[in-house]
């Protein structure tokens, strides 16, 4: 299938639509009718074929919007792209691991030709068509992190391993639910996790990071995080949260099932080989409250995770004020039946709404 | 009463020790306003060690309450600066000379420790050389989310942004590179609704 890219904003008008397509292959997070954080970590080896999973780095029908987003907030706030000195090799290992993977498991969209150092890189979707020298950064418009990731969907968290610890020296950070690179870089693992509930005491965070310091090259892993957003805007960042904060009070009912969006983040983790650094591409999906009830499964269960998540996680993730306006909405969708385990849509075997 | 014990918070915010006589090869005392009773504590402990000292002192507004007491301590350096901001060549031309071995003494407010701090680790100081003890005001240097302005001496949340004017609630949320803690729009949801300001730690 050659893929069509929308022409859409995620900002003013918003005019950001999933297609069925879109819809049904989306990384739903709820595998049971109730969520509480866990180390929900697994393999990044593929998946079912057309899912998000399949490839390592997913190129959808939002590839070329997001891409001009993106550039939207760089030339606002230069700051959502830093990297500390140290950390150019790392910017070489992730441009290479990119335009290898893109260029493997898109060939028709993407086209890396290599004679030793000197490397052409063919991005057709964005129309680029560029000759450079592996690392040497004069021959590129941009450091080699910027340069490749303004050209991939989702955030990057590049990351030093030293001491025991994973430290955020590097990133690209233009979609993010509601962190700030700019104030977290130089972090290490606890600390920019500092403002999240729970997850020290329940010692995820310790666990976490012990599987991550052993993540080896060629196995990359994965793991789903999610949140809600009014409108479907990408930049949520607390750079802008006197912009969009606001947008959080305009939810009514008879507006709520176009505007509400779940906002689910596809986070990787691959090893990098020349300078041991780990990269984490977190990668945003959203979708409107309305397409979501579209699979009863998923209507059903959404509604059971929202109204029984406890209130510090609610409030964390910046929705306990609309949780009464959601639970309305969505109890609509949910007639009490039991949901077939597993985040599959299951649209074939699982009844349609009995009310 | 210079002494404040903070309540437990979250993994980014700043802990601080009480300072410990150290062996090593050269040893920087850094202290504004009410720290410089902890170099005093630390004098009466080990009296050769600050005698062996560098220190840099920044009264802010006690005045010369301290001033003399430090001095009879005999420090083999001893500099009172009017501001961080007027140390920092010196402090800079210091730790640019700083060999293996050097001892960082850090005591006074949380805005001078963190400074300093960051400073010392860009020049190559390991964290393990470097103690901090807090004393007087538990001011915060706070770094506008929205702007990036900093405000110094912040002791009411909200605040208001020396910079950009938005009123700002006080997070927990520390970064060392930036010596700050980090605020926010505090009417972001509901423009205008600004809560009264309470002081910190009431
Ligand atoms: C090394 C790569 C990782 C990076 C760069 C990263 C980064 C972040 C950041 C910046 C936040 C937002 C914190 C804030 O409120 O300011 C966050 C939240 C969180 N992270 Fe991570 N993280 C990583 C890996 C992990 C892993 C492996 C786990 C595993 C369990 C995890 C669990 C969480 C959880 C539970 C939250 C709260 C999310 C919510 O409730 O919406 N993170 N992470």
């Amino acid at each position: 299938m050659t893929m069509q890219f929308n022409t859409e904003t995620f900002r003013d008008d918003y005019s950001f639509r999933n297609s069925d397509w879109a819809i049904r292959r989306f990384p739903f997070p709820f595998h049971e009718d109730s969520y509480m954080y866990s180390v929900n970590m697994e393999q990044h080896r593929g998946g079912p074929e057309g899912s998000v999973y399949e490839k390592r780095f997913d190129v959808d029908e939002h590839y070329v919007s997001e891409m001009h987003d993106r550039a939207l907030v760089l030339a606002e706030d230069p700051l959502r792209c830093q990297s500390l000195p140290h950390m150019t090799l790392a910017g070489w290992d992730l441009l290479e691991l990119i335009m290898v993977s893109k260029s493997e498991d898109y060939p028709d969209l993407f086209e890396l030709h290599r004679d030793g150092n000197q490397w052409r890189w063919i991005n057709k979707p964005l129309g680029i068509d560029d000759t450079f020298t592996f690392l040497d950064e004069t021959t590129l418009p941009y450091g080699p992190m910027e340069y490749i990731t303004r050209q991939t969907q989702g955030d990057f968290a590049v990351l030093d391993q030293r001491e025991e610890n994973l430290w955020m020296d590097a990133g690209m950070v233009t979609t993010q639910a509601d962190w700030s690179l700019d104030f977290d870089i130089g972090m290490n693992f606890f600390e920019w996790h500092a403002p999240v509930p729970r997850a020290h005491e329940m010692g995820i965070f310790k666990r976490a990071l012990k599987f991550l310091l052993n993540v080896q090259q060629g196995s990359p892993a994965r793991r789903l995080n999610w949140t809600m957003t009014v409108n479907p805007r990408l930049d949520t960042s607390p750079e802008n949260y006197h912009k969009w904060g606001v947008e959080k009070t305009t939810l009514t009912p008879e507006n709520i099932g176009a505007k509400q969006h779940l906002r689910v983040e596809l986070q990787t983790f691959f090893r990098l080989p020349r300078s041991n650094a780990l990269v984490f591409p977190i990668r945003c999906y959203l979708i409107a409250f309305q397409d979501i009830v579209t699979v009863p499964k998923w209507g059903r269960r959404l509604h059971r995770v929202v109204r029984d998540l406890p209130e510090d996680l609610a409030d964390y993730k910046g929705f306990i004020a609309n949780r009464p306006l959601m639970l309305d909405y969505l109890s609509q969708y949910d007639d009490g039946l039991p949901t077939s385990p597993g985040v599959w849509p299951d649209l074939e075997t699982e009844p349609p709404l009995q009310k | 009463m210079s002494r404040f014990q903070f309540p437990e918070s979250i993994a980014s915010r700043p802990v601080y020790g009480t300072l410990e006589p150290r062996p090593g090869k050269a040893h920087l005392m850094i202290a504004d306003a009410e720290g410089a009773e902890a170099l005093l504590d630390l004098a009466v402990r080990d009296p050769a060690l600050v005698r062996a000292a560098h220190i840099i002192y920044i009264p802010k507004g006690t005045g010369e309450s301290y001033v003399p007491r430090l001095e009879m301590c005999g420090p083999a350096q001893f500099h009172v600066a009017p501001s961080y901001e007027a140390s920092v060549p010196r402090l800079r031309r210091v730790l640019t000379d700083a060999h293996m071995g050097l001892q960082l003494y850090l005591a006074g407010t949380e805005g001078l420790m963190g400074q300093a701090m960051s400073e010392a680790i860009e020049h190559g100081l390991p964290q393990r050389s470097i103690q901090r003890e807090h004393r007087g005001s538990v001011a915060r240097r706070m770094q506008c989310v929205h702007c990036k302005g900093i405000t110094e001496d912040v002791t009411t949340d909200p605040f208001v942004c020396a910079h950009c004017g938005l009123h700002l609630f006080v997070r927990d949320h520390y970064s060392r590179r930036l010596a700050a803690f980090q605020g926010v729009r505090v009417d972001a949801e509901d423009p205008g609704n600004v809560p009264d300001p309470v002081e910190l730690y009431q």
